[in-house]
């Protein structure tokens, strides 16, 4: 067991942007325990491969055409073993957590999932929707599996190089793969396109009811911002599905984020927290959003904002 | 339809969460608990099949006597049975070391579907069920919003990134993790609190192979600000103020 072989992702034809994240954290990794960087992807490593990596595995076969979590997890074993890593490091991704998990209880192993930071012989993660972080070492006896946070290490300093080439053709038969997939589809066409706007007034739980709402719609309309959610607004259909941002929703980086009654669960901040400039409106001090906002407010949401509401207008009409 | 929903019993949501002395786990004693959300989830899911199907509830839960609360709740609003593994570490386990628990009771309960939730709030590490169905040897699908049953075989909606989704069909006995947010969560009524004393709760004792896990928990701490974050005092009018002299000077929105 030796090498760090990260395990990348494509989206369609391009490459996940989490992918070059997660190879910045094997390349780290390896860098760090001195061992060899590789990257393997289904389907080719094409266009894909940093100056650090000095192995590529193209791991390919028709029946990987279509994403199935057996197809996957089978092939990836087979790799694994011939590989023989020490660590197997994964970007976080929807595709990751169905299939990762098994593959890495293959080999006795437990994935450490969603991790933030790679320290001393320690991964870190975050529990409690992020109130508190982690160290989790490895103690088992095969390959260290690792999913990496989408954010959370960054993939610009990756140069491009060239490398080996393997290409890696798994045993696979039509009868090992027990679901199948249909076609990708999307609900509604987008309308609203969060990404592009400045500003964005974003509402949660904390907001109570849908009566509610329009009192950071009010809000909203006065900075001339787009309104936006997390996913529990959606989910109760207090605003369509397309508003939400988040891991599920949309990733926005605006000039300004205002985020109201929004405690900050991780699977919101990974949507949010590209944004020039938050501010957090909260009751509870301890939500995880004042540690992404730039200035915070502890305080009743339904004084606050309608006092800011006010405040803005004025400060619009003078 | 035999249907098992496994549940797990997290801190309540607003809890002011304190680290314990030896900085392994939370302090537990002042906190109070509840099912995990994307668990309760999973039992809506798993009451409204029976309602259309047929067949049986049970709920099978890993945890310290605690745990018995929220047991007792899934019994309240509709589960027919609960299996409860009497575990007093359970976060000293790592996942797999959970989903062995989970194997070994679920293995005689001849179940055509079981469900969980896709991730807990407390540790989150989200694989409990893919584990789980890889020991059993039972296909799965994750984050799932939709479950249809037709005769021997599921059709599901997953979720995927970005506002996709697809369906996926595979053979029974299967595995789901579901998603949050999809159904309206029922209340218990005053006649199922009632029928849930009735009800049968096995009791199973966890084995301690703790020694086994191939990851460990070595440390829990407050995480260490990377951003600094002005806080603005003062009652609403006053910070409405200052929150505009931000938005103009600093921030420049307006």
């Amino acid at each position: 067991m030796n090498g760090v072989l990260a395990i990348l992702e494509r989206k369609g034809a391009a490459w996940n942007r989490i992918s070059g994240e997660a190879l910045a954290a094997a390349r780290n990794l390896a860098t760090h325990e001195r061992q060899p960087l590789w990257c393997a992807a289904v389907g080719g490593t094409d266009g894909f491969v940093a100056g650090a990596v000095t192995r590529a595995y193209a791991v390919e076969h028709e029946l990987l055409e279509r994403y199935t979590a057996d197809g996957y997890t089978l092939a990836l074993e087979q790799l694994i073993r011939e590989a023989d890593p020490a660590y197997v490091v994964f970007p976080h991704t929807y595709q990751v957590r169905d299939f990762a998990p098994g593959l890495a209880a293959r080999f006795g192993e437990t994935l450490i999932a969603d991790v933030v930071g790679i320290g001393e012989g320690v991964f870190v993660r975050q529990l409690l929707q992020g109130k508190l972080n982690a160290d989790y070492r490895h103690t088992g006896g095969g390959p260290c599996f690792v999913s990496i946070q989408s954010g959370a290490f960054r993939a610009g300093d990756l140069a491009p190089g060239t490398c080996e080439v393997k290409v890696f053709t798994p045993r696979l038969d039509r009868s090992q793969i027990r679901s199948q997939p249909g076609e990708p589809f999307r609900m509604a066409a987008k309308t609203v396109d969060l990404a592009s706007a400045p500003v964005i007034v974003s509402v949660g739980r904390g907001i109570k009811e849908q009566d509610n709402i329009p009192i950071v719609a009010e809000l909203a309309r006065a900075l001339g911002a787009e309104l936006a959610a997390s996913r529990p607004i959606c989910d109760n259909g207090w605003l369509p599905m397309e508003r939400q941002v988040g891991s599920s929703g949309q990733t926005v980086s605006p000039k300004l984020y205002l985020a109201v009654g929004i405690s900050g669960a991780i699977q919101h901040l990974v949507g949010m927290k590209g944004s020039k400039s938050v501010i957090a409106i909260n009751k509870d001090r301890d939500a995880p959003i004042f540690e992404v906002a730039d200035y915070g407010v502890v305080g009743d949401l339904f004084e606050v904002v309608p006092a800011l509401t006010a405040a803005v207008r004025k400060a619009k009409g003078a | 339809m035999q249907i098992v929903v496994a549940i797990k019993q997290v801190p309540a949501r607003d809890s002011t969460i304190r680290i314990a002395p030896h900085g392994r786990w939370i302090e537990e004693p002042d906190l109070s608990f509840e099912i995990n959300e994307p668990d309760a989830y999973a039992l809506e899911t798993a009451l409204l099949l029976k309602e259309k199907h047929g067949g049986e509830v049970t709920v099978l839960c890993a945890g310290p006597d605690r745990a018995r609360s929220t047991i007792r709740d899934a019994l309240a609003k509709g589960a027919d049975r609960a299996i409860h593994i009497e575990c007093e570490n359970l976060e000293s386990r790592d996942t797999l070391g959970v989903a062995r628990l989970l194997a070994g009771a679920v293995r005689q309960e001849k179940a055509d579907l079981i469900l969980t939730g896709l991730q807990s709030d407390d540790l989150g590490m989200g694989q409990t069920g893919v584990v789980l169905a890889q020991i059993l040897g039972i296909p799965h699908a994750t984050i799932v919003m939709e479950v249809e049953i037709q005769g021997s075989s599921l059709r599901v909606k997953r979720e995927l990134e970005d506002g996709w989704f697809q369906w996926v069909e595979m053979p029974l006995p299967a595995l789901l993790t579901i998603q949050s947010g999809i159904s309206k969560l029922r209340y218990a009524t005053l006649m199922g609190i009632k029928k849930a004393k009735t009800k049968e709760v096995c009791h199973l004792e966890a084995g301690s192979d703790i020694d086994l896990s191939s990851v460990t928990l070595h440390r829990v701490y407050v995480p260490e600000k990377k951003k600094q974050t002005r806080m603005i005092d003062g009652g609403p009018a006053e910070a409405a103020a200052q929150l505009v002299d931000v938005l103009r000077s600093e921030v420049r929105v307006l």
